[in-house]
């Protein structure tokens, strides 16, 4: 019964997601058009005869609204066509070859975030309005509020340039190139995920069945662990799905800074060469993590809160 | 008679607030429980009432620790509980009950009806076997009158008054000696609130329960309990066998709650509400008067009232009274 709640929860939510997508690739086809600028305008200086010849290679002298048929086409293959910047490179192979970068470091980034975001949340709120609250909160703040591209080069400083101790930049695979990345990107939301969740489980402590709980003579730590971690986890996991989506698929300033060739990196180049087929080929691929991230949080608010299982059929 | 198995000694609960900008800090108290005294035997059951914010939680919460007092004994079978380390007072909660007010929120949504009542089983006996468990919360959840195949259902799929058998059987699946029941019937429907009163005097009965029973509902605790105590801003005013309570009251303060009771007849009513002569509300508990705490709402006040706070007196019968007047007032009760 429980199970086929959730598995109806799922199939329903991923019906859903057809049409999202669907505005989503609409939407973002047309409004790139729309930028001034087309994506051989660099090459003004070639006679309008290859101009044409490349264009018609690209169909780009087709009505927009047939190029648009033909791109839906190509997507629902999942393929997004050759990108026009990268001469020799598919937009497919371009996703191929930044994102595990990007996913790697983005992933590690969000793990380590939300387990030390947790542990100092609930740190925190175990000793509220106390010193120790205090001074974890006011660093937090700090760390949501000091921007990645202070906090990046800050690191790359003092351990890397004056310590030694790490590279600098560049991407091999290697945990000393990965660990500025991933400590960079996780800082801000190791700080939000505190703040959330310090908060949440102040209010969830106050709750009456915590109180039943006590009453009952659980130890204070099985009354945390087993009564009320889960609802503190709520608000978290809602701020996780959109956020772990953003930082996988690469962020532009910690990649530039630390030279990383991840995604983050494409999406801007291919928006400054108007490069139609990438931007769009990033921007779909971003939507679905975005919605597949989603997706995955609604299945753990379920998970985590019969209340909101699907099952009403009792 | 034999000895009281709890015994409460001048227990005090203060609340501090703060108050006034951040220049001009102020702490201001709110004394919630105030020095209350009383005893309580096995197999008896004692009926707390008063107006909303009196207190009557409060000192329930407290005496069960769930609260810190500031002041006072609560002395249970040689211990005094306010003493015990955290430890001590966990592993003492197994003979110490409480069955709260909101009996759906003071259930874990996460959890099924059957690992709801079996916790404290697996908590306290962690090596007994999953088969005993489970027989015994089935057998909990029968006595309370819940169908043992209901075990794998989560509370939002019982009513109120459903979930409060979940949280009566979750109380009593230790064997408590002392079950505390903070208003288990304030939230519930009149019908249901009849079948869980009855479920509780069965319950005591059937187990031998030492009961304190909190409620704002006079009838309810007229109902169930031998003796009552009634509470006024924190203080009690009066600590009376039942009977003679209803009959007979001794503080104007019970008397004036006896005649707020609806009357169901609304040619009576009109007439009961002349004769209520409790106006107004409580008074902040930041300025509480000087002098006997009612006097400003008691129409019987004399000089005195207003400068000596009259001590809780035993009567010649047992009853015992914070009155100066008690002996020359006639407030007895006339039943319709």
């Amino acid at each position: 019964m429980r199970q086929e709640g959730l598995l109806q929860l799922a199939a329903s939510r991923l019906i859903g997601l057809v049409p999202t997508l669907l505005v989503l690739i609409t939407i973002s086809f047309f409004l790139i058009r729309l930028a001034p600028g087309g994506p051989f305008d660099a090459e003004m200086a070639a006679p309008p005869e290859i101009r044409a010849n490349l264009e018609a290679k690209y169909h780009l002298d087709e009505p927009l609204l047939a190029q648009y048929f033909r791109y839906l086409g190509e997507v629902i293959a999942f393929d997004f066509g050759p990108s026009f910047q990268y001469k020799d490179w598919t937009v497919n192979e371009l996703i191929a070859r930044g994102f595990p970068i990007s996913a790697t470091i983005g992933g590690l980034a969000m793990l380590l975030a939300f387990f030390a975001g947790v542990l100092i949340g609930v740190f925190a709120a175990l000793r509220q309005n106390t010193a120790s609250d205090y001074t974890v909160m006011g660093i937090a703040m700090l760390g949501i509020s000091i921007p990645n591209f202070v906090v990046a080069p800050l690191l790359i400083l003092v351990l890397a340039i004056y310590g030694g101790w790490l590279p600098a930049s560049g991407w091999d695979w290697t945990w000393q190139r990965g660990l500025l990345p991933v400590v960079t990107l996780a800082l801000p939301a190791i700080a939000y995920i505190a703040r959330l969740t310090r908060g949440s489980m102040i209010e969830v402590l106050h709750s009456n069945y915590i109180r039943t709980a006590r009453a009952k003579g659980l130890p204070e730590r099985t009354v945390i662990l087993r009564h009320a971690l889960k609802p503190t986890l709520l608000p978290v996991i809602s701020y996780m799905g959109p956020a772990t989506a953003a930082l996988i698929t690469g962020s532009v300033v910690v990649e530039r800074i630390y030279s990383i060739p991840g995604l983050g990196s494409y999406f801007v180049q291919g928006a400054l060469n108007r490069d139609y087929t990438l931007v769009m080929g990033v921007v779909v691929f971003y939507g679905m993590i975005i919605i597949l991230f989603n997706f995955i949080v609604d299945l753990l608010y379920a998970w985590l809160n019969p209340r909101i299982r699907y099952d009403e059929g009792e | 008679m034999s000895k009281p198995v709890l015994r409460v000694q001048d227990l005090s609960v203060t609340f501090t607030s703060l108050a006034g900008s951040v220049f001009n800090r102020q702490e201001r108290q709110i004394r919630a429980v105030d020095g209350i005294n009383f005893e309580l035997f096995a197999g008896e059951t004692l009926g707390i009432v008063g107006e909303s914010g009196c207190g009557k939680s409060t000192l329930a919460r407290a005496i069960l620790g769930l609260l810190p007092p500031n002041r006072g004994r609560v002395m249970w079978m040689g211990d005094n509980l306010t003493e015990l380390d955290e430890e001590a007072m966990r592993q003492r909660r197994k003979e110490l009950q409480i069955v709260f007010q909101d009996p759906v929120a003071s259930l874990d949504p996460r959890m099924t009806a059957g690992d709801i009542i079996s916790e404290p089983l697996w908590t306290f006996y962690p090596k007994m076997a999953r088969l005993q468990v489970d027989e015994r919360t089935r057998g909990m959840m029968k006595m309370v009158g819940l169908l043992p195949n209901q075990i794998n259902r989560y509370p939002h799929e019982f009513s109120g008054g459903q979930c409060q058998r979940i949280g009566i059987a979750r109380s009593l699946v230790l064997n408590p000696r002392l079950l505390i029941c903070d208003e288990p019937v304030s939230a519930l429907d009149v019908s249901i609130q009849a079948q869980i009163v009855n479920l509780l005097q069965d319950l005591q009965k059937k187990l031998g329960l030492a009961l304190i029973f909190v409620a704002h509902d006079l009838s309810v605790v007229r109902h169930i309990s031998d003796r009552v105590m009634v509470m006024y801003m924190g203080q009690a005013m009066e600590v009376s066998e039942k009977e003679r309570l209803y009959r007979k009251p001794l503080h104007p303060y019970t008397n004036a709650l006896m005649k707020s009771v609806p009357v169901p007849d609304p040619k009576l009513a009109a007439a009961a509400r002349r004769e209520n002569w409790l106006t107004g509300d409580m008074p902040s508990p930041y300025r509480r008067p000087k002098g006997c705490v009612f006097h400003d709402r008691c129409p019987f006040k004399v000089k005195r009232c207003e400068a000596d706070v009259p001590p809780l007196r035993r009567m010649e019968n047992g009853d015992r009274v914070a009155c100066h007047r008690a002996e020359d007032l006639d407030l007895s009760v006339v039943e319709a």
